[in-house]
């Protein structure tokens, strides 16, 4: 009785446009929606730094190699500032990475995909961190208030990602025959899977309407994957590349692009583990955090032993 | 093996300006002090995002609990003599 009393309570403040913070009530499912969506988005950021970290040894120049590294670093930064986020809501560290490596959450679906030669590592700043900038934009007004306060941060720093890659993307349609071909192969491979990054269309997606009803999503999986293709269209003839969708056609009576139809198979396919590399993504995650276990225990070593010597002094 | 802890968990304030105040920024997870200045200025100021830093353990934030809101943060409306609206002034005073 009381307790439908409060859940009430939370959804007219969320009606009134208000912020819900770490101690404010938020009905179970609100919590448990936030630390799913949040987790995952963490553990993207985190395990995306993977199909870049790839080319740092072999970027083309000490520009580029610089540029990723900056890039990279900012990734890994965007992950902490997540699971901090995650973390208001109860839960620690340590059961976020158990839950990432048990595969009960889930990072996303396009770091499954590898980054096979530098057009790619154009293709995933532009189409890749494209497709999460229209996301992030829209989130920075989540109802749950460190998690609006995360988004705002990254997405100050996205946009200097999506413009890396589009100026590797540029300048390859600017060069050799064979550069220009690598460029299209990119975009023919990383365009379908950026689109499925917005998820199922509305009428299949699972968790929307808890999330539309609580603000914590404030569009729709398809109003946003519409609003990736709209912008993206454009860019991409300015500088020679073909859309590989013999569908895609400007509407003019809803003034925006219609596509043709998303291959949800493959979605799926490699969503439930059987992409090209997810085995790979999860087996580096894991080794490396285990090899860093020595680092933490040394570190922790060190603080007791310091609070020992203060004691003793005392 | 001892229980992987993630070590301890610190608040992180930036003064983005000299003269401004701390605003929170975020957390950070170190062991010590030295450890969480430095990954706090790694994660949180990497394009002159700040000037100074101020880091507190987490566990020693005190924190309004948001069912005493009412009692704490009441408008008092009933006390307009805490605005300076609420005084007459002379006809054709000047600079007050």
């Amino acid at each position: 009785m009381h307790n439908e009393h409060t859940n009430q309570h939370f959804q007219l403040r969320i009606d009134n446009g208000e912020y819900i913070e770490a101690k404010d009530y938020m009905p179970d499912g609100y919590r448990k929606h936030l630390i799913r969506q949040i987790s995952q988005h963490a553990h993207s950021e985190v395990i995306g730094m993977q199909p870049e970290g790839n080319w740092i040894t072999r970027a083309p120049s000490l520009r580029s190699k610089q540029i990723l590294l900056a890039k990279i670093q900012d990734e890994g930064g965007h992950g902490l500032y997540l699971y901090s986020a995650a973390e208001t809501l109860g839960i620690s560290r340590v059961e976020l990475i158990d839950q990432l490596h048990s595969g009960k959450a889930k990072y996303s679906n396009i770091f499954n995909y590898p980054a096979l030669n530098w057009a790619d590592i154009g293709a995933i700043g532009w189409l890749v961190d494209g497709a999460a900038i229209v996301n992030q934009v829209s989130l920075q007004r989540t109802s749950y208030g460190p998690y609006s306060r995360a988004m705002v941060r990254i997405c100050k720093e996205e946009s200097f990602h999506q413009r890396q890659g589009y100026e590797i993307m540029a300048n390859m349609m600017k060069g050799t025959k064979e550069q220009r071909e690598m460029a299209q192969d990119a975009m023919n491979r990383w365009w379908w899977p950026a689109l499925m990054m917005f998820g199922p269309h509305d009428t299949d997606s699972p968790h929307s309407s808890d999330a539309v009803k609580w603000k914590i999503k404030r569009e729709t999986n398809d109003e946003l994957r519409q609003k990736f293709i709209d912008k993206t269209v454009q860019q991409a003839e300015i500088i020679g590349l073909t859309i590989p969708d013999k569908d895609l056609k400007f509407n003019e009576k809803t003034g925006h692009y219609d596509i043709g139809k998303i291959n949800w198979d493959e979605f799926h396919r490699v969503i439930n583990g059987n992409g090209p590399c997810n085995k790979q993504r999860m087996e580096h995650h894991i080794k490396y955090h285990n090899e860093g276990a020595w680092v933490r225990e040394a570190a922790e070593a060190y603080k007791k032993k310091r609070l020992a010597k203060q004691l003793e002094i005392a | 093996m001892a229980k992987d802890t993630q070590l301890d968990l610190w608040e992180v304030f930036i003064q983005s300006k000299s003269g401004l105040p701390y605003v929170h920024a975020g957390s950070v997870h170190a062991s010590d002090a030295k450890m969480a200045m430095q990954n706090a200025r790694d994660t949180y100021t990497r394009r002159g995002e700040g000037t100074s830093i101020w880091l507190l353990p987490s566990k020693n934030i005190v924190a309004s609990n948001p069912d005493d809101n009412e009692m704490l943060f009441d408008p008092s409306n009933d006390k307009v003599y805490r605005h300076p609206t609420f005084y007459v002034m002379p006809e054709g005073a000047k600079n007050i």
